[in-house]
């Protein structure tokens, strides 16, 4: 058998390919972050907690109304999303001419409200949700047995992401969205109603994580604490990436999540830790992120 | 001021009467009532496992003890600790500065019961712990003030992992939660896995706790062991299986092998992800006549089947409110010595015995999940495979390291 | 504007600062009167524990009150002093307590110059980020590590006697020298903040390149700064772990740095409804009482 650092090379693919699965999923997560804070400048600290409404949603809408899984993955970010933009609307917009210390401060404070008060209705031992019947079984790989739904997951992160750069890069709405995130005051004196754009990207972004919650269902507990666990991971992927950098985040996305399954073969304790000491070396020697533009 | 002074006096005064009260043979209740407090995780991951229903369990047994003992009455306090360590010795102390409280029970987290012992000893109180696995507890933590009644990692390493190893499971891959709780059980379990005769080839120890297992699977899947030993608890272990199952661990010809496993993780589980898992349990709700009728009892209050620790609740109650009202007085000294004079022999535990490190020994049951064509119902989830004697179930004496043991 | 009137009437300047002055001293009175007579009327363990997470608050507040920096990682500096403190008191029976403490801090303080070094060359969010990473390498070094017990923690601290002759078992003795180690905290805030040293703080935080032009080594003052703040923080771990005799991960977790924010949080935005700054330690107050009930409710 090949070995590879001393672990045979079917296990050292399989866990690149685990992974890269859950690297997407980062991706997915810091996207909305790095969108978010682009435009709005604020570090959205209730992401984590709009990723877990995402995953409660799809659960409560699968017991209460019967929507399945499908319908969840195509609503629930909707939903989610227009609940983020009525939390800008009314919340986020009346502090946006203060330090973006206090937007940090007061999605904090939102995210504790969420998680509080789903604890309080429904404990925080979580609840599961059936993998949808169309991914039981797996994908015989040759060098691993790859869960269907996790090859899904991989996928509809992937096309996600793909789909947000281009949005941002490739569209006219993109192009608004950018030059509002350089210079926001002259795109209202070109006539751009800024609020309303800085409102729908609130809306995006949330509904970016919302999506990730979704596709996180079937996959772990959904669990009121879900979110709060993840959310310093995927903070510090954004800043590795590079805060407000699209393509940052998507990249640094996949690579943390390669790296944190490489450290769990061979270092498994520190696979919490790790993304961390990235961080702290990122910030070190390049201090804008690995994609971002210097100031 | 004044008003401090006064209690304080008071409370030296009665420690005084009762040390005398002792020698003379005519103690009494501390100021005429029995205060229990029952403290516990009511809302976080071991919520189910003893939470709201171990409340319930200890009130059905002062219910049905008659709600007084020698005519004082009994008082419950109750507390989440949030599993804690911090919020429970606090709580506890409390309890005891301004409520006088006597004994405190229930008691899941290992850490929280390990500080709720140092304080219980400080203040000369009385704990009954049910919920904690760490065998250390009644080994270097054993102090005289508390009991562990219900199970510890000792007993379902060997019960466990010794009937696995019979059974030709003679290669494993140990999954190890990284901290205290794991590394002991991990130990535990190669010990008598070596003794048995068979081999550990490997393992992996992942941080506490982890919602993703999957890479953990796959090397366990990689590692070309029969067996994979889940040594961990509570939500990590629920992932572990449910990773497990989504990758296919057992269908390509391994097994797992759970070692602190509950009847509510296997409910939430589900059969198809549990099925044939063996397991060591103090008890088991359908394990037999007098069992069942408790359970059902159970089941009219709350409204689920009762784990071994909710049942381990009632049945250490009722035998501290017995040996109190033997006794005749709820100091913990001579109530402790009551409680272990006597055999503990009810629903719950047979041929229970208290010993001097705290240690209640009872016989513990090698169990198996059903397979979902076996179950009739929603809660019947195990069948017994065979009884680990008292006697044998639980760490000798002679391997103690507790100070109160004489070696 | 204000300005303008206060250049247009210097007396009225004076006037009002001596008012100021007043007012904040009687509040320190009333403050040390409350502080005397509170244990008659509350439980003082849990006086102790708004006493100790008040100073941990107002440590924090002097970094993002007066500095303007907002730490992520203020857990870290908690968690060190409990730990260290308990692990010597724990191993060294001989030790007083106040010496157990003085150890703490001292830990705290090497750890806050570490930190600070590293994280004070970045600014705004990329500060809190890096406070944050190094706290997660703090936690990760407490669970890994043998003397901390990891998980099930760091048990059976004595409290033992302080300065070798009184014995701190009673509650009431060691409530009024938890109250003593607050108002040294406090002084030590007070004084740093109306020192010339805290007016250049403040006008880093208002305009840092302004303050460089000026010639102050900024990022020697902000260091400083945050040193004083570590010190504080771990001062309040280590006396918080004399208290409950214990140290646990809950104060290393950064849940614990964020609860810290919440607390001052609260306290700051007292301030913009007009009052001092003081209420910190009301917020913080007001937050073990939120701990208190979710304990016993």
């Amino acid at each position: 058998m090949m070995m590879i650092f001393g672990v045979p090379l079917a296990v050292f693919m399989g866990q690149l390919t685990l992974g890269l699965v859950n690297g997407a999923f980062y991706a997915l997560l810091s996207l909305g972050l790095a969108v978010i804070f682009g435009l709005l400048k604020i570090v959205n600290f209730a992401h984590g907690a709009q990723y877990m409404l995402g995953a409660f949603a799809t659960l409560l809408a699968f017991q209460y109304l019967g929507i399945n899984y499908w319908l969840a993955l195509l609503l629930v970010p909707l939903v989610v999303g227009a609940f983020g933009m009525l939390l800008e609307r009314y919340l986020l917009r009346r502090i946006s001419h203060l330090d973006h210390l206090y937007g940090l401060l007061l999605t904090f404070g939102l995210a504790l409200i969420f998680e509080g008060t789903l604890v309080n209705f429904f404990g925080v031992s979580g609840a599961r949700y059936a993998t949808p019947e169309v991914f039981q079984g797996g994908l015989n790989l040759g060098f691993m047995f790859l869960p269907t739904y996790r090859a899904w997951v991989l996928v509809a992160a992937l096309a996600m992401c793909l789909f947000t750069w281009f949005m941002i890069e490739r569209t006219r709405l993109g192009a608004y969205l950018r030059a509002g995130t350089e210079n926001s005051q002259l795109m209202q004196a070109f006539g751009v109603n800024v609020p309303l754009l800085i409102t729908l990207t609130y809306g995006f972004g949330v509904g970016l994580a919302a999506f990730a919650g979704v596709l996180a269902a079937p996959l772990y507990p959904v669990s009121p604490t879900m979110g709060s666990s993840l959310l310093i991971v995927v903070f510090a992927v954004v800043v590795i990436g590079g805060m407000g950098s699209i393509l940052g985040a998507i990249m640094t996305g996949l690579a943390m999540g390669i790296i944190e399954g490489l450290t769990k073969v061979y270092y498994p304790e520190a696979a919490n830790t790790v993304i961390f000491l990235v961080m702290i070396l990122v910030l070190m020697f390049r201090p804008a992120g690995l994609f971002g533009k210097e100031a | 001021m004044t008003f401090m002074k006064k209690t304080l006096t008071a409370s030296i005064a009665v420690a005084a009467a009762t040390s005398m009260a002792i020698s003379t043979a005519h103690a009494e209740i501390s100021d005429g009532e029995v205060r229990i407090g029952y403290l516990a995780d009511m809302s976080g991951t071991y919520r189910d496992l003893a939470g709201p229903g171990g409340l319930a369990a200890m009130e059905m047994a002062i219910e049905d003890f008659g709600g007084s003992v020698n005519g004082a009455p009994i008082e419950v306090f109750s507390a989440d600790d949030r599993n804690s360590a911090d919020v429970g010795a606090n709580t506890v102390r409390e309890w005891i500065d301004r409520d006088n409280v006597d004994m405190v029970g229930g008691l899941v987290a290992s850490s929280v019961s390990i500080a709720v012992t140092k304080v219980v000893e400080e203040n000369n109180k009385l704990a009954i712990i049910s919920g904690s696995a760490a065998s250390s507890i009644t080994n270097e933590h054993c102090t005289p003030n508390h009991i562990h009644y219900v199970y510890d990692t000792y007993p379902l390493a060997n019960g466990t992992a010794k009937a696995v190893v019979d059974q030709g499971g003679d290669s494993w891959f140990m999954l190890t939660a990284d901290y205290a709780f794991g590394h002991a059980l991990e130990g535990d379990v190669t010990k008598v896995v070596e003794e048995s005769g068979g081999e550990i080839v490997g393992g992996v120890r992942h941080p506490f706790p982890t919602s993703d297992f999957s890479s953990y699977i796959l090397q366990a899947q990689g590692s070309g062991a029969k067996i994979v030993g889940l040594a961990n608890a509570g939500a990590d272990t629920v992932n572990a299986i449910t990773t497990a199952s989504q990758f296919g661990l057992t269908q390509s010809g391994q097994q797992l092998a759970g070692l602190l496993i509950f009847l509510n993780d296997v409910h939430a589980l589900g059969l198809q992800a549990t099925q044939n898992l063996l397991l060591t349990t103090g008890w088991y709700w359908d394990m037999d006549e007098e069992a069942r009728a408790w359970a059902d009892r159970y089941y009219e209050e709350v409204g689920a089947r009762p784990t071994m620790v909710q049942a381990g609740i009632y049945s250490s109650t009722m035998h501290y409110l017995k040996s109190v009202e033997a006794a005749g007085t709820d100091d913990p000294e001579v109530v402790r010595a009551q409680m272990a004079a006597e055999p503990i022999n009810d629903f719950f535990a047979r041929n229970g015995q208290i010993r001097e490190d705290g240690r209640m020994v009872h016989d513990m049951y090698l169990a198996q999940v059903k397979t979902p064509e076996e179950s009739t119902n929603e809660w019947d989830l195990y069948k017994i495979l065979s009884t680990i004697p008292a006697d044998e179930a639980y760490r000798p004496l002679s391997e103690s390291q507790c100070d109160l043991v004489q070696n | 504007m204000a300005d303008a009137q206060t250049l247009a009437r210097p007396s009225a300047v004076i006037e009002r600062q001596k008012r100021a002055t007043m007012r904040r001293n009687l509040f320190y009175i009333a403050l040390i009167v409350v502080g005397l007579v509170a244990p008659f009327v509350a439980y003082p363990v849990f006086l102790m524990k708004v006493l100790c997470f008040a100073l941990f608050a107002c440590a924090f507040n002097l970094l993002l009150g007066y500095a303007g920096l907002l730490s992520f990682g203020h857990a870290a500096f908690l968690a060190t002093g409990g730990y260290i403190t308990g692990y010597l008191l724990a191993s060294y029976p001989g030790l007083t307590p106040e010496l157990g403490i003085i150890a703490g801090t001292l830990v705290a303080i090497v750890l806050g110059a570490l930190f600070g070094i590293l994280a004070i060359r970045r600014q705004g969010i990329y500060f809190a980020m890096v406070t944050l990473a190094l706290a997660q390498l703090v936690y990760f070094v407490f669970v890994q590590a043998p003397f901390t017990g990891g998980e099930d923690g760091l048990h059976g601290v004595p409290r033992g006697e302080l300065l070798g002759f009184i014995s701190l078992r009673d509650n009431l003795a060691m409530y009024y020298f938890v109250f003593a180690v607050f108002l040294f905290g406090f002084a030590v805030i007070q004084r740093t903040v109306h020192s010339p040293y805290g007016q250049v703080l403040k006008a880093i935080r208002e305009n840092e390149p302004r303050a460089v032009s000026l010639g102050y080594n900024t990022d020697m003052y902000k260091l400083v700064a945050f040193v004083i703040s570590a010190a504080l923080a771990g001062l309040a771990g280590s006396t918080k772990t004399v208290v409950f005799q214990l140290a646990s991960l809950t104060d290393a977790h950064w849940h614990m740095s964020g609860e810290v924010i919440l607390m001052t949080l609260l306290g700051v935005s007292a301030r913009y409804w007009g009052l001092s700054w003081e209420p910190v330690s009301w917020s913080a107050c007001s937050m073990s009482c939120r701990n208190h009930h979710w304990a016993t409710g």
